[in-house]
């Protein structure tokens, strides 16, 4: 069937190689443009990065020494020091670790190991992946009301790690669930087949295999809890301290509101101890951070 | 090769041991999925602690206050002799907030987010990925600091008149926080398109853009407005960079150019103040958490939603 | 109603329905399987299975892809309960006690009665808690008595010369027939009686093949081993007996010699001669 004459005419043109390879040129010139602007994206990221550690670093470089470390804080700003932050800081660590490995470590194990597939686990895995999305203040609130009134913990260091344990429940669960995931399933058979039982085989060889998984998950949780403020001024961390903790229901201080208190501080000097405050924290996140990967690496690669 | 005599028999010993009926093993086997299952439930027993933490200091508070003064008026005045509760003075700080986030973290987020799965080579990734990494991993004090001792004078230079304490700074602030969330989630989105079909596009002679915008974003779709989502729910929450920068004025008018107090800055500066335990100032902040805490956990649940029901199946 | 036939002298073979502990058997039962069927869920993949294993013999499970050998050889040691929609019906007398029984702890009949499978799957620890991972669940403990475990089990599996300088280096580093035959060594360390074999050679090169064949010449001397294979080659060379599964029934069950040269149903010289499978 003959197309009338000015149809023709028409598609002709859209599809003459002049005009198509004048688009095409101007196609691929706005996919050059494009592919920079969606680089700069990035690159805002890296100069954000750059300028926030340029930042923090010169106004903060000059003032971390080992008597800041060594010092407790006060109201002359050349004689301030974090130490007893820093040691309340170690204190919520050494507190967590534990509290998150039996608990999430535990909750992993059963979700993945032991739950049978029905409603009661669906609705304990939307638990646990909405907790994540509750934000920190909120878990501050819990923390108050429970650890700090209820449990009558008061202002301790206990109020502090449950409550930042709790915070952290949901990433060490999920983390370690990944790992245990991530063990075969057929040396799960050959243990069974072996007339090992269910929490042998979960114990002596599942558990084994994902602890490197399990332990970066960890770290990873736990750093993030180091730097959390808003749940710590709600338990009532103090501000003002001139004593480190000498037993879990202690009056204690941490890295983050340390920084907090000197950055609410009109003085400039203040400001820069904040910035050496932040140094500290951050080369402390560093370490961990990087044995994080470290484990990480080291173990994956194994076979 | 021959089994040599036996001077033992493993089987004996097996049976012998057995026979002991409490042997560590047993009780194990018996008593561990229980316990493991109780520390399963303490996600459980959280959430509950939240709801009735809340939902009883909540119940405390309208005791005293009205609900319709609570979410009717929009003035904000607790600490004042004429206390008045109209809590979107906070809401509105906290939208200003949100939206100046979104305006930063979006753009820039899906840019990254493009770049990285449709134009970089491994070896880029490789050494860009990381840097959204640090950058999620930064304590948000590090950011409220950065927000008050670098952004905010930077910003008072460009703009004159511009307050100490602002929206627009922590804003600028909580959105470049959220960047790597929404990168990365649309990132992982984009990137389960599969090969094949930007293969197809790109044989019919599309250029990497065309393919980018018209085929995996499309496809990619109900992860990229879950991260969004789940971005405006990080800064809905964010506390330390609006503490810090955004002040503790609550007004209700939309002016990024004035100081502000959002929902959780309320929150802190009552827990850091002198209102003792039983005051109405006590109680209010249960009500603003439980207000703050309703808001996350339905876009949080929504973002959940998007994700399952329009995942795309290949 | 039985059929018998009698064979070679010593066998009594039956190939339809059996009374349970009715027949005089001259040689032992390794297993006596009575009427035994399983559902996937609404799958029937067994079809009433009636099978005599004797003790000290190899016998072969053949057939083609899908037939149920596999989820057979599971059940005789319940792996294939590992399955959330399994079910069974029909009894499995091993030792004379039913092993579907309320009162037969699994464990206690996985810990006599071994498994050996497709892919190699030794654990990610040395050569010696390999072999040692058994005897240790089961409670021994002393250092002396699992070192001698450990050489007879690897001696049992001829593979104690490859690796006795190697005992606390990690398996992994092993071969894939090495592996193979340290996870036979692993079986061997709880002294089953018998030994389960799901393909085991089928990942593995001919001469690792050729190695695993002969050990189960030998280790017949000692146990009872029921082998799975889907290489009919490999059934002639190595069973005393051999069953033929089609689509979840034992079409037929007879020494490997009769059923490699004078099969009695069609379906099995069919599929003996290739025309199917």
């Amino acid at each position: 069937m003959a197309l009338p004459n000015s149809e023709f005419k028409n598609t002709k043109n859209l599809m003459d190689r002049a005009s198509v390879s004048q688009r095409i040129k101007r196609r691929l010139q706005l996919n050059e443009i494009f592919k920079y602007v969606f680089l700069a994206g990035l690159v805002f990221a890296l100069l954000v990065l750059s300028t926030l550690i340029y930042d923090v670093v010169s106004k903060g470089g000059g003032w971390v020494n080992l008597d800041f470390l060594r010092n407790f804080p006060s109201r002359r700003p050349e004689q301030a020091g974090l130490y007893p932050a820093l040691i309340g800081s170690l204190w919520l660590m050494m507190l967590i670790v534990p509290m998150v490995f039996i608990v999430g470590v535990g909750a992993a194990i059963y979700l993945e190991e032991y739950a049978p597939k029905n409603r009661v686990t669906s609705f304990i895995e939307v638990n646990i992946s909405n907790l994540a999305g509750v934000p920190s203040i909120v878990f501050g609130l819990l923390g108050l009301t429970i650890f700090v009134r209820i449990m009558e913990l008061g202002n301790s260091i206990m109020a502090g790690a449950l409550t930042l344990g709790l915070m952290s429940l949901p990433i060490v669960i999920v983390a370690s669930q990944e790992a245990l995931r991530s063990v075969k399933m057929e040396l799960r058979h050959a243990s069974l087949a072996l007339g090992a039982s269910k929490w042998q085989t979960t114990f002596n060889v599942v558990l084994p295999s994902a602890i490197p998984g399990i332990i970066t998950g960890i770290i990873l949780a736990v750093s993030r809890a180091i730097g959390e403020t808003a749940p710590l001024i709600m338990v009532g961390a103090a501000t003002f301290i001139s004593t480190t903790p000498s037993s879990v229901f202690s009056d204690f201080t941490a890295l983050p509101i340390q920084i907090y208190n000197w950055t609410s501080r009109p003085q400039a000097e203040f400001q820069n101890l904040a910035a050496a405050g932040i140094i500290v924290l951050m080369t402390m996140l560093i370490i961990m951070n990087s044995a994080a990967i470290y484990i990480r690496n080291k173990y994956t690669n194994r076979h | 090769m021959n089994q040599p005599n036996k001077g033992f028999s493993i089987r004996e010993m097996i049976e012998t041991n057995k026979k002991k009926k409490y042997s560590t093993t047993n009780v194990f086997d018996k008593v561990m999925p229980f316990l493991l299952f109780l520390s399963a439930f303490v996600s459980v027993v959280t959430t509950v602690g939240i709801a009735f933490t809340l939902g009883f200091e909540l119940f405390k508070f309208f005791e005293r206050v009205p609900v319709a003064e609570f979410l009717g008026s929009t003035e904000w005045y607790p600490l004042s002799a004429d206390q008045r509760f109209g809590v979107w003075a906070l809401v509105m700080g906290t939208l200003q907030i949100t939206v100046i986030a979104m305006i930063v973290a979006v753009p820039l987020g899906l840019a990254s987010a493009i770049y990285l799965s449709e134009y970089a080579s491994e070896r880029a990734r490789t050494i860009l990925k990381p840097i959204l990494e640090v950058l999620a991993g930064v304590p948000t004090i590090v950011f409220g600091f950065f927000a008050l001792s670098f952004v905010t004078p930077i910003l008072q230079a460009l703009i004159p008149g511009l307050q100490i304490y602002n929206a627009l700074s922590p804003g600028i602030v909580v959105g470049i926080m959220i960047i790597p969330m929404i990168a990365s989630i649309s990132e992982d989105s984009m990137s389960a398109v599969p090969k094949k079909i930007r293969d197809g596009a790109l044989g019919l002679g599309a250029t990497r853009l065309e393919v980018a915008i018209k085929v995996v974003m499309p496809a990619a779709l109900s992860g990229i407005i879950a991260s969004i989502v789940l971005g405006m729910s990080r800064a809905i929450g964010e506390t330390m960079i609006v503490t810090i920068a955004g002040g503790s004025q609550p007004n209700f008018e939309f002016n990024p150019l004035n100081a502000i107090q959002t929902m959780t800055a309320y929150i802190v500066q009552i827990a850091k103040g002198d209102a003792g335990y039983g005051t109405i100032e006590y109680y209010s902040i249960y009500a603003v958490g439980a207000l703050l805490f309703i808001f996350t956990l339905v876009m949080n649940l929504f973002a959940n939603w998007v994700t399952r029901r329009f995942r795309e199946e290949y | 109603m039985m059929k018998q036939k009698e064979l070679k002298g010593d066998h009594e073979v039956n190939t339809t329905t059996t009374q349970p502990n009715e027949t005089v058997m001259q040689k032992d039962s390794a297993y006596v399987v009575n009427n035994l069927n399983l559902w996937y869920g609404d799958d029937q993949a067994l079809i009433d299975v009636n099978l005599d294993i004797k003790k000290n013999e190899v016998t072969a499970i053949i057939g083609p892809s899908g037939c149920g050998k596999s989820t057979f050889i599971k059940t005789l040691n319940r792996m294939v309960e590992l399955v959330p929609s399994v079910r069974t019906n029909g009894e499995i007398l091993y030792h004379g006690r039913n092993i579907f029984d309320r009162d037969y702890k699994v464990e206690d009949l996985r810990t006599s009665v071994g498994m050996v499978f497709q892919q190699p799957n030794p654990f990610p620890k040395s050569v010696y808690d390999n072999v040692a991972y058994g005897p240790r669940t089961h409670g021994i403990k002393n250092k002396k008595v699992l070192d001698e475990i450990v050489e007879r089990s690897l001696r049992g599996a001829a593979i104690w010369d490859e690796v006795k300088d190697r005992l606390n280096e990690n398996a992994y580093g092993l071969s894939g027939g090495q592996q193979q035959r340290l996870c036979i060594a692993r079986t061997l360390a709880i002294e089953p009686d018998v030994i389960l074999m799901d393909e085991p050679t089928s990942a593995l090169d001919p001469i690792s093949t050729l190695k695993v064949e002969e050990l189960v010449q030998e280790l017949k001397e000692q146990y009872s081993i029921i082998i799975v294979t889907h290489n009919m080659q490999q059934a002639a060379r190595v069973s005393d007996k051999t069953a033929f599964f089609l689509n979840g029934e034992v079409v037929e069950f007879d020494a490997t010699d009769k059923i490699f040269s004078n099969p009695t149903d069609k379906r099995t010289e069919d599929y003996i001669s290739g025309r199917f499978g």
